[in-house]
């Protein structure tokens, strides 16, 4: 019972955040919208026992990517009033995608009924071992059977992060940064100095 | 098999890894004015990677003993081979950079870095035994070859070069990926022992579009033609090092990933993937070839001479026998050495005022201006033909053997043909520098290590390559056996 209430919490909430997503005027509330979404997303990947896509949707898209939409819709002057304009415009062509999303889905449906293609069947070795839950049988795959992959795919995100570095880092010369070392080193006597200036006359320093 | 025994046979590998962080931490330390150092250090790195893969080698290590992880990753022979010319291009390229990029003040300490890395990914690639190994071997690889490209900073071609690479070798992935999700979907398995037997008697036609698609990826790869049209652009853009180096490691591996590809994991469908090998292989020694008659760049000319070469190679995989994958391996082995050979003489080609000629026009009269770097491009441009007393006849040769062999003798006929139009290119070069009147360039020498690149790999395709060929063969021969294993 408490599950079924559940659900449809998180599905209409979903549905709604996602309506609203589309609907708001201000592109912000839109992000902040898309990541009550998400939230309820996860929610929804709870429920059914993924809670490893729950976390991932939680923390990628919530905690990555809608903090960056959310930057570059406030960072970039983009007028969606404008962009908006020409939603009657494109109403008839935007109708015929949704029409033939629609036929798809439905001959997708159809030939699923009537029996689907004959797709090789896993080899089983990947299965889930049962009472496992799946954040444990993930990682028990990603630091155990594919240890080596893992590991090489880390030197594959090294090798990017060198790469942006070379190619955009330059040296410049022309820069005063702050030199930590040298101010801590700096000692009073360096910095002070005692004068007895004559009445009337500055300071020679 | 336990994870001690995974790790003692990924030993290459590990020391590539774990001394590729230690030199990135040294350049960070160190900066630009000790990459000379580190190079020389990443040379040695190769040299004992060298040491460690040779024993595989020569003893013909296949079978389950070479197995590591789980069926992701096998030490075999063949992969050793393959990793062999790896090491020997990859040091090759480390000891002729340094200096070229320094003309240009923008030789980096994380040059040698990133070839270590690139190196890496390539015995990823040669020794992948499963699509996801395939695949981060492959991207490792070509990321950092993408930077490799562009690693001339101030020079525009360079950066183009790197675009398009980076551009189009993404397309390649992604057709690749979308193949590997194919071939995943009807076979079941990701392990090409797994896919070879979904793969035995009856097959799907989803999975030849899977098979299809990653052919056509790999393609791409070798600069195989239909996929070739990046190489002019890349070969002529990138740095000369850096061409060097794509024109021989990465080919190697992706060569060798390939075969392994088409003779293990789509072995029993021989009879279907054959078709595009031989079309990709005759398009490609006819592009090649024509191609390159009219270029006046001498690195877009020998970009055009890779495709032309790719050509021959596949002659070798489309016999799908032990006897063409030996062959093919042979073939290699000798491409490898001509390639590093016409390219240093290249980089050889240095006038007073530092800068690097890479126009045809300007070797003529090479062979009065400098008679022995003229000589020796003239050997390679020889052995590049296939004219007989030389090694590169040696390679053509047993290519064609073998696909007389298995019964494909209108490829082999149509081979030939197609190497006696890439012989007019060849021997325009040498036409060029020996009987044109000098042009007015005033050369400078070239380095130590350029001399000692250029002797070896000139006295290994002159006729003394022949002394090789029972060795090279003989091992050619063991690392195909390991191949066909499983067959």
């Amino acid at each position: 019972m408490i599950q079924t209430i559940a659900f449809y919490l998180f599905a209409f909430l979903v549905i709604v955040s996602g309506v609203f997503t589309i609907a708001s005027r201000n592109p912000v509330h839109s992000v902040l919208w898309l990541i009550l979404a998400f939230f309820n997303g996860a929610g929804l990947m709870v429920l059914v026992g993924a809670e490893f896509i729950a976390m991932l949707l939680v923390i990628v898209y919530v905690g990555a990517v809608a903090v960056l939409f959310l930057f570059v819709v406030m960072m970039l002057d983009i007028d969606f009033a404008e962009l908006r304009a020409g939603f009657m415009k494109n109403f008839p062509l935007g109708i015929a995608i949704a029409l033939v999303l629609f036929a798809e889905l439905f001959l997708g449906v159809g030939a699923y009924q009537v029996g689907g293609l004959a797709l090789g069947t896993p080899d089983g070795t990947a299965a889930t071992a049962p009472g496992v839950s799946n954040i444990a049988a993930i990682g028990a795959l990603l630091y155990g059977r594919y240890l080596f992959l893992f590991e090489t795919a880390g030197i594959i995100l090294l090798v990017a992060m060198i790469g942006a570095i070379v190619l955009t880092h330059r040296e410049r010369k022309d820069t005063k940064p702050q030199n930590v070392a040298k101010q801590n080193a700096r000692r009073p006597q360096d910095a002070t100095v005692n004068m007895r200036p004559e009445v009337g006359k500055g300071v020679e320093l | 098999m336990d994870l001690s025994a995974s790790l003692s046979l990924i030993a290459p590998e590990i020391l590539l890894s774990v001394s590729g962080l230690v030199l990135l931490l040294v350049a960070g330390w160190a900066g630009d004015k000790a990459s000379r150092w580190i190079s020389l250090a990443a040379c040695a790195i190769l040299a004992a990677c060298f040491a460690l893969t040779a024993p595989a080698v020569c003893g013909g290590a296949m079978g389950a003993g070479a197995d590591a992880f789980g069926g992701l990753f096998v030490a075999d022979a063949f992969a050793g081979f393959a990793k062999l010319m790896i090491y020997a291009a990859a040091g090759a390229v480390l000891l002729i950079a340094p200096p070229y990029f320094e003309q240009y003040r923008l030789m980096r300490a994380e040059f040698p870095v990133l070839v270590l890395f690139a190196v890496l990914g390539m015995n990823v690639m040669v020794s992948a035994t499963d699509l996801m190994t395939l695949y981060i071997g492959l991207e490792l690889n070509s990321l950092s070859s993408y930077v490799l490209a562009s690693f001339l900073k101030t020079d525009n071609r360079s950066s183009e070069a790197g675009l398009k690479y980076f551009v189009l070798g993404a397309l390649a992935s992604g057709i690749l990926l979308f193949g590997v999700s194919l071939v995943y979907g009807f076979t079941g398995t990701t392990s090409f022992a797994g896919i070879r037997g979904a793969l035995d008697g009856h097959m799907a036609m989803g999975a030849l579009f899977g098979i299809t698609f990653v052919l056509a990826g790999l393609a791409f790869k070798i600069s195989a033609v239909p996929f070739h049209m990046w190489t002019p652009d890349v070969y002529e853009g990138a740095p000369t090092p850096v061409t060097t180096f794509f024109a021989s490691a990465p080919k190697v591996a992706a060569i060798a990933l390939s075969a392994r590809v088409a003779l293990d994991a789509f072995g029993p469908q021989a009879d279907a993937w054959r078709q595009i090998v031989v079309f990709a292989s005759l398009a490609s020694i006819v592009v090649g070839a024509v191609g390159a008659i009219g270029q006046s760049n001498i690195k877009r000319l020998l970009a055009y001479s890779s495709i032309n070469n790719v050509g021959f190679i596949l002659i070798g995989l489309a016999a799908a026998t032990p006897e063409g994958a030996s062959a093919m391996l042979v073939y290699l082995a000798i491409y490898v050495a001509m390639t590093v050979g016409s390219f240093v003489a290249v980089l050889m080609l240095r006038t007073e005022g530092g800068t690097h000629t890479e126009q045809i026009a300007d070797l003529s009269g090479l062979s009065r201006t400098r008679p022995l770097l003229a000589l020796c491009l003239a050997i390679q441009m020889f052995s590049l033909a296939g004219i007989p007393p030389l090694f590169g006849f040696w390679g053509k040769f047993v290519v064609f053997q073998a696909a007389v062999r298995a019964d494909l003798v209108p490829l082999a006929f149509l081979g030939i043909a197609g190497s006696v139009i890439g012989a007019f290119y060849y021997i325009k070069i040498v036409k060029v520098m020996y009987f044109d009147e000098p042009a007015d360039v005033a050369w400078k020498d070239g380095g130590k290590a350029h001399w000692a690149l250029l002797a070896i790999s000139t006295a290994a395709v002159s006729p003394l390559g022949y002394l090789l060929t029972i060795w090279l063969g003989s091992l050619a021969d063991k690392a195909a056996a390991a191949l066909f294993l499983a067959a």
